[in-house]
């Protein structure tokens, strides 16, 4: 699978990275080396064997449904790079 | 076979709709994280660091929200999956903390499954379900508190939800409508959303195709997000096949998109700003493990599972008598069917089901009330209609007393003594009350003998004026005919 140009621009727009036209082309590069890699594992025979995920060992566990969190506000907002009295503010959203 | 049809320039017209329901799980803490649920909490004090995306928080599912699943898939008549898995569904948006939402993209918990509806003529029609599963609700945006700024509250980030799916089977805005409302009724008896939509805690997208009548397959459709109620629902997929109608007889083509409704000015249209999120690049959450379930706790959630409103139907029918019409009306709440039980056992159904869906209705509609904060409790109306029953009063006196009851709050017994409104059986009496009414009348019992028979009336209200209403009406009948051929 060859991957083009304007494949990597939109794979980083929807990544929210911006890349100049020079990067576009390295990154090209980069992923098309991947993708080749993951290639060669396909020719690995895997009809009968079922996609792995996780282990395979062991199953979701399960906690019971009771309060144990919440109430921590400041922690909540420590990271947020901006904010306003009780809430994270962003740009304006317009829909 | 209902036939909505659209009469557009070059024909007639059907419409093509499926729905996607996201229905918030009643619990206590969040899918998957220890925070609190509840509505309406101070901004961002219901979030735990996982629900804020920090890195390094890991997810553990909430085994009362897998319960609630599993006990809507039964309710809905639906396979339950014993393999069920997470994803990630990747896209931005600020009320997203961690960039994605945990979903279940290629095996969900419920598999295929139905709905009955009912339409208004009683006509019945059965609604697929694709599917059920389980994925997080985002947090929420407020738009108008700054000019250039969104206030983010994450409170909500991290709730439970359910997507129902349906199949493209619904062909009317009305069975739209009456599929929403029956969603809502069933998971309301089960106890595993409240359904309450102002909230948000039930909100639809519509998918909405049309096509010319007869033509077979599906023309492109466009979705209609974030419906928050049954009339906008319909209303939405109106207007939403006149627009693609007058596209499609114009000799465009209707173009796939996510699109708004507009209830102020009665319109969709597109929402451009998730142009690129439709590129979702699902891949397993690796943070979690697969979900399997064991036979024997389907098993057990499916006996502890509540009765459901066909099955209520058909009982209240059966036991009590009820009809059709009047059995749909009992059950549409569960509350409401609840209430008419506890009256019903104890007194005389017919009697219960008259003065439940008559007097009582509409005596919490003028009070504004409802059954939850009812003025009158079951054991009072059944005491009521008991009085009736053993002929204590007649039915006109107790309108009186139950008026009384919904101001006051006192038994109707209690009001029956204070007001003194025993019924007077003593035929005697209502003899001697008879007699001075035609006596004062002797012009309209002339009338009346000379073949206006409809006189009979005015003598028995004027008796029962006489006698403050209170006199048994039969016995009232009985003496006239008796006095009036004599």
């Amino acid at each position: 699978m060859s991957l083009d140009a304007k494949k990597v621009a939109r794979i980083a727009r929807l990544a929210r990275i911006g890349l100049s036209d020079d990067e576009v082309q390295t990154y090209q590069k980069d992923m098309e080396g991947i993708i080749g890699w993951v290639e060669q594992l396909n020719e690995v025979d895997i009809t009968d064997v079922p996609p792995m995920v996780g282990t395979g060992l062991a199953t979701a566990r399960l906690r019971d449904d009771i309060v144990t969190d919440g109430e921590r506000r400041d922690d909540v907002l420590s990271n947020a790079p901006e904010r306003e009295g009780l809430f994270f503010t962003v740009p304006k959203v317009v829909e | 076979m209902s036939s909505y049809r659209i009469t557009g320039e070059t024909g007639e017209w059907e419409i093509v709709v499926g729905m996607e329901v996201h229905a918030q799980v009643v619990s206590q803490s969040k899918l998957f994280s220890g925070a609190a649920t509840e509505y309406g909490g101070e901004p961002n004090t219901q979030v735990s660091l996982v629900d804020a995306g920090f890195p390094g928080m890991l997810p553990v599912l909430n085994k009362e929200c897998v319960a609630q699943a599993i006990r809507t898939g039964l309710g809905l008549r639906a396979q339950v999956n014993k393999y069920s898995r997470f994803d990630r569904k990747n896209y931005f948006y600020a009320d997203l903390p961690t960039g994605y939402q945990i979903s279940q993209f290629e095996h969900p918990i419920i598999g295929e499954g139905k709905v009955e509806i009912e339409l208004s003529e009683g006509e019945k029609r059965i609604i697929g379900v694709t599917r059920l599963h389980l994925e997080q609700d985002a947090g929420k945006s407020i738009h108008d508190q700054d000019p250039t700024r969104s206030f983010i509250d994450l409170n909500r980030a991290g709730v439970a939800l359910m997507e129902i799916v349906s199949e493209p089977d619904i062909r009317s805005p009305e069975e739209a409508g009456a599929y929403l409302r029956k969603l809502r009724q069933i998971l309301r008896y089960l106890g595993t959303c409240d359904g309450n939509m102002e909230e948000g805690s039930m909100r639809a997208d519509v998918n909405v195709s049309v096509r010319p009548v007869g033509e077979e397959g599906y023309r492109t459709r466009c979705e209609i997000k974030n419906l928050n109620s049954v009339r906008y629902v319909m209303q939405a997929i109106e207007v939403e096949a006149e627009r693609q109608i007058t596209i499609w007889e114009e000799g465009g083509t209707v173009d796939q998109e996510t699109r708004l409704f507009d209830h102020v000015k009665g319109e969709t249209r597109t929402m451009r700003s998730k142009d690129d999120a439709h590129d979702y690049r699902y891949f397993p959450d690796p943070d979690l493990l697969p979900l399997e379930l064991e036979q024997s706790w389907i098993d057990e959630l499916k006996a502890a599972l509540p009765e459901l409103p066909e099955d209520k139907r058909a009982r209240l029918e059966k036991d009590y008598g009820v009809s059709q019409y009047e059995s749909g009306v009992l059950t549409a709440e569960q509350s409401v069917a609840d209430f008419y039980e506890e009256v019903a056992r104890g007194a005389d159904a017919r009697l219960a089901t008259n003065w439940m869906l008559g007097d009582f209705f509409a005596a919490l509609n003028r009070t504004g009330r409802s059954i939850e904060d009812s003025p009158v409790s079951a054991q009072g109306l059944r005491e009521l209609l008991g009085l009736i029953s053993d002929s204590t009063i007649n039915g006109k006196i107790a309108k009186e007393v139950l008026e009384d009851m919904v101001e006051t709050g006192d038994s109707a017994s209690a009001i029956v003594d204070r007001k003194g409104l025993r019924q007077v059986t003593d035929s005697s009496a209502i003899e001697a009350t008879v007699q001075g009414i035609l006596d004062a009348n002797a012009d309209k019992v002339a009338e009346y003998k000379s073949g206006k028979d409809k006189l009979f009336g005015f003598f028995v209200g004027q008796t029962m004026k006489a006698m403050k209403g209170k006199a048994n009406p039969a016995m009232v009948n009985d003496v006239l005919k008796k006095l009036l051929s004599a």
